[in-house]
């Protein structure tokens, strides 16, 4: 058994790293645009509200906790405290996608989703003419890579669905926790993600030092 | 299989998080110039390192684990440096104020 475990284990980590490279990709694109474009991106992410992405890091790394308690939990074989743990994972994993909703809809009123015809307006005084083109670049970031990690976070909450309900047939157990682990690994994976996309996409234009 | 972590080592790397988080919130308030972005990426790597040591139980993994765990890291860090290396040093590509 503990063979099998450390082959899972191996082989999620196979997987995740795939998981970076994707986002690895992203990183990098941001990183060539906002080196030619720094002024404008500092200037495009005082439309983000640090507040809301300060509420999802949070929200993002109490789940983390609650994750990790769950593994544990599975791991000494203790039922009740791993189907709270789990559930309360996904509460605050739902919390997250209704933060970042109400966030989305937030920019849709505000004019701000370059994805769309007729929902883009680069106009008041946050926002230079000069970068009318450019912070465009930024907003599609945005939407990209909090996009794809919103994805990922939902199938996080099927994945955390499906270990509930092993989890309530008694599935688990001190000689038998594998999934549970492996599922661990990838809910704290997105959480990396998230711990890079907030202070790159938030807190790049508080500072008004333009870089 | 992994020895079991005491709660209060997550509660600790947990509490740990939550203040990184803050520390990076308030550190973007000040002008730091060319270091705001320093410190913000020293602190995310900071928190990843913490989050794939403890919850990701790479700590106790095997050596095997570890080592292919780094050795990802480490290729992304390739194709990075070498992508960013080629745009940096086009002389047609308007940067040089990101440094």
């Amino acid at each position: 058994m503990g063979q099998q475990f450390d082959s899972a284990t191996f082989g999620m980590w196979v997987f995740l790293l795939t998981e970076i490279m994707f986002f690895g990709g992203m990183f990098g694109a941001y990183t060539v645009y906002r080196s030619m474009y720094p002024e404008a991106f500092a200037a495009t992410s005082n439309f983000m509200n640090p507040a809301f992405g300060a509420a999802n890091t949070a929200v993002l790394i109490v789940s983390s906790l609650t994750m990790a308690l769950a593994v544990r939990a599975a791991h000494l074989g203790q039922q009740k405290i791993l189907q709270i743990m789990l559930v309360l994972t996904m509460i605050f994993g739902t919390a997250f996608l209704v933060i970042k909703g109400f966030e989305y809809h937030e920019h849709w009123v505000d004019m701000k989703v370059p994805l769309f015809p007729g929902h883009w307006a680069w106009d008041g005084p946050l926002a230079p003419p000069q970068f009318a083109h450019q912070a465009q670049i930024l907003f599609c970031f945005y939407f990209f890579m909090t996009g794809f990690h919103a994805i990922h976070m939902v199938v996080g909450l099927g994945i955390m669905t499906t270990i509930l309900l092993m989890a309530r047939k008694g599935s688990f157990g001190p000689t038998y926790y594998t999934p549970v682990e492996v599922s661990g690994l990838y809910w704290h994976f997105v959480d990396i993600v998230w711990i890079f996309l907030f202070p790159l996409l938030y807190l790049i234009g508080h500072t008004k030092n333009l870089i | 299989m992994h020895p079991v972590t005491p709660v209060r080592t997550y509660v600790l790397i947990w509490l740990t998080l939550t203040i990184l988080t803050f520390v990076t919130f308030y550190v973007s308030t000040i002008n730091l110039g060319a270091l705001n972005i320093v410190v913000a990426l020293g602190i995310a790597f900071t928190k990843m390192m913490l989050v794939i040591w403890f919850f990701m139980h790479v700590r106790t993994d095997n050596p095997l684990t570890k080592l292919f765990v780094f050795a990802g890291f480490f290729w992304m860090a390739i194709l990075l440096a070498l992508t960013l290396g080629d745009y940096f040093s086009r002389a047609w590509m308007p940067l040089g104020k990101f440094w």
